[in-house]
């Protein structure tokens, strides 16, 4: 059995690596290596999951943890890099704004979020705070890939990113949620993706192309 | 059996023989039945807690009490009616060739699925439960709204999905907050998640932790019911998708959004015992009306411009939750029933006349009381129901409303009456053309069913002069409640 500073430290590395693979979303020209990045945010999910069942005990994580990593370590990433190809959509990313100024206001939304979690006192369980604060970091640098990036698909990856974000938290500062909680969860983030799937297909057949700034045109 | 297990067995089943039923006729005659079959299980639920008061079923997984039930028959009432119009509605749809069979089907798929996420998140006794059924429901009609297919609505429904999406991740964050300090108090299971057992002990709750909770529930949530300056989806989604969707869009989830929020707002003021979240939601809800009356007088689109009349409903519900006495929450619990059965009829005659006018622009739908008076009669008096002309119910309802606001934050009243005359001259100067104008030359009529639409504003008059007592216990149960912030 680890002992519990080694496991507050060892969540901690994992915090700090998930919120640098958020960054490296975000500093992304190229689409392979975005969804790259996305894979690598996806297996470090399922180790924190395996990480935090090893420690605590609760099996039901490993569960999840092996579901991650097969869905949003393998999976999703592969599909949407077939998605590219298959649609032959330009393989730059397409920032609206360049990604210097975009790096800047990431880095200010962590302080936000810090700045935000700062009532929340230390529980029992282990190092809730700073953990918070980084997932909530990480969701809004999902928000912030959603809102600056011109195509449908690095939007579909800034909200799985998102929802990386958010099962992050709740594995590493609760301890997972409920079985039944996280199940239902993870079906709707199936049927979203699904949807997404088909609205690719349906933005290029009417659109001509996975180009966003169409979609304003039109509406 | 028991009824709760029907309930939400009846629209899921439906649903999945829905999609694969190719016969149209059929499949909407068959989405009448289900939904009518739903709408009578929810009668006898509603019969059980006339007798036996709130109560929990299989284990703690759902419950029902005075402030959930009348939303339960008031979901089944009006998908029930909607399916009923639904049926002409769609067919004509099809015949001139908007809709493919193969997308009929989906849409009668969707519609129970959609029923069903919102029975789900009304009576489940799980916050996480909660927000998984409010996305189920979602994620149902984005499908919906796409489902003409035209540029405008594929755009309104990638809106819908994503805006939706963001707020909905940001409402599961609040929710993974509120756990990680419930799951200190009731140990790291379901239980920590259960609504019941959670207000029995919201006291014990770190208040910093559900504080910031809540602003993240506020902003999710808040998303969903169409607050300013969250609302940008709705307007979209509403005018692009078909007309029973926008019905049960505006009348039903909406509703089914705010019950979410206002559960959360209970659980944090046991727990805070400040005004905290009360303030917020008289900020959010304020701001809501005033932006949605002003936007009313710039709309070119019919639907377009009834969606703003359900985000301005939408702030003044979540307005008068926020004052949070008995006396405001129960106009708030009367005025959500009242503006969906109101709003949805109105939805029901907005499609027959656009069907008949062939556009949903308001400028090209002119002499509509000429032209066929059963749909200009219905529109008309629709939208004095809806801008709150006594003997209506909504009357009532911001009449016990104004009076609250004017007990505990008077200088609100500044906003709120301005705001209520602004919407109201909006709403007329759109209407008065339509259906007093000179009617076009060519003349097309459509086969109407408008019996739906009198239902539901026959149903708005009666609680306008008389609400039942059982109904009248109802809301007053679940103001007192809901005023205590626990059970």
């Amino acid at each position: 059995m680890i002992s519990s500073e080694f496991l507050r430290q060892l969540s901690s590395l994992a915090a700090a690596l998930f919120l640098l693979t958020a960054f490296s979303l975000l500093a992304q020209r190229h689409m392979r290596a975005f969804l790259g990045w996305f894979a690598v945010q996806g297996i470090l999910l399922a180790a924190t999951s395996a990480l935090v069942a090893f420690s605590t005990g609760i099996y039901e994580l490993y569960v999840s943890a092996f579901l991650a990593l097969i869905l949003k370590g393998f999976l999703m990433p592969w599909l949407l890099w077939r998605i590219v190809i298959q649609l032959g959509v330009n393989r730059e990313v397409e920032p609206l704004i360049n990604i210097f100024p975009t790096m800047l206001i990431a880095a200010t939304l962590v302080l936000f979020a810090y700045y935000v979690s700062l009532p929340i006192q230390k529980t029992t369980l282990v190092m809730t705070r700073n953990i918070i604060a980084i997932g909530l970091a990480c969701v809004l640098i999902g928000m912030l890939i959603m809102i600056t990036r011109r195509k449908a698909i690095t939007q579909v990856v800034g909200y799985l990113a998102m929802e990386n974000a958010l099962f992050f938290t709740a594995t590493a500062a609760t301890h997972g949620m409920p079985l039944v909680v996280e199940i239902g969860i993870a079906f709707d983030v199936l049927i979203a993706a699904l949807i997404f799937g088909l609205f690719f297909f349906q933005i290029r057949e009417t659109f001509d192309s996975l180009d966003l700034r169409h979609l304003e045109d039109k509406s | 059996m028991n009824l709760l297990n029907l309930l939400l067995a009846i629209p899921i089943l439906t649903g999945t023989i829905l999609a694969f039923t190719a016969h149209s006729r059929r499949a909407a005659r068959l989405n009448i039945a289900a939904s009518l079959l739903t709408f009578i299980t929810s009668l006898g639920l509603a019969l059980r807690v006339l007798e036996q008061g709130s109560t929990v079923f299989n284990g703690q997984a759902f419950f029902l009490d005075p402030f959930n039930i009348f939303l339960v028959c008031l979901t089944a009432f009006v998908a029930a009616n909607t399916a009923i119009f639904s049926s002409a509605y769609m067919l004509h749809e099809e015949e001139i060739g908007r809709v493919t069979p193969r997308n009929m089907r989906l849409y009668h798929a969707m519609f129970q699925l959609f029923v069903f996420g919102m029975l789900l998140a009304l009576t489940t006794n799980n916050l996480g439960v909660l927000w998984i059924a409010l996305e189920l429901a979602t994620l149902a009609t984005v499908l919906l709204v796409a489902l003409y297919q035209t540029p405008a609505a594929i755009s309104a429904a990638w809106k819908y999905f994503i805006l939706c999406g963001m707020g909905i991740a940001l409402a599961l964050f609040g929710t993974i907050l509120i756990f990680s300090t419930s799951s200190d108090v009731l140990g790291h299971s379901n239980a920590a998640l259960t609504w019941t057992l959670l207000y029995a002990k919201a006291d014990q709750l770190t208040p910093g932790v559900i504080t910031i909770a809540f602003v993240f529930l506020m902003v999710g949530y808040g998303t969903k019911v169409g607050l300013f300056p969250m609302h940008h989806w709705l307007p979209d989604a509403h005018a692009e998708g078909p007309t029973p969707i926008s019905a049960v869009l505006s009348g039903l989830l909406l509703n089914v959004a705010l019950y979410a929020l206002v559960r959360c707002k209970a659980l944090v003021d046991g727990a805070t015992h400040n005004g905290l979240a009360g303030h917020l939601m008289i900020g959010f809800g304020l701001l809501s009306l005033l932006v949605a009356a002003l936007s009313l007088h710039r709309q070119k689109d019919i639907k377009r411009m009834f969606s703003f009349s359900s985000i301005e409903h939408m702030g003044l519900i979540t307005f008068s939750f926020g004052i949070g006495t008995p006396l405001a929450n129960f106009a708030a619990l009367l005025h959500m029933t009242v503006h969906s059965l109101v709003k949805s009829g109105i939805f029901f005659t907005v499609g027959h006349a656009a069907q008949a006018m062939k556009t949903q622009i308001m400028g090209k739908i002119t002499g509509l009381i000429n032209l066929q008076p059963g749909i200009g009669l219905g529109l008309l008096l629709g939208t004095i129901a809806i801008a709150g002309f006594p003997p209506f119910g909504i009357f009532t309802s911001e009449f016990l409303l104004l009076t609250a606001a004017l007990k505990s934050y008077p200088w609100t009243i500044g906003i709120l009456l301005p705001s209520l005359v602004v919407a109201f001259a909006g709403l007329f100067r759109h209407l008065q053309p339509m259906v007093f104008g000179a009617p076009p030359r060519e003349v097309h009529t459509v086969r109407v069913n408008m019996i739906p639409v009198y239902i539901h504003l026959g149903l708005a008059l009666y609680l306008g002069l008389a609400i039942p007592t059982f109904l009248a216990n109802w809301f007053q149960t679940a103001a007192d409640l809901l005023s205590r912030g626990s059970l």
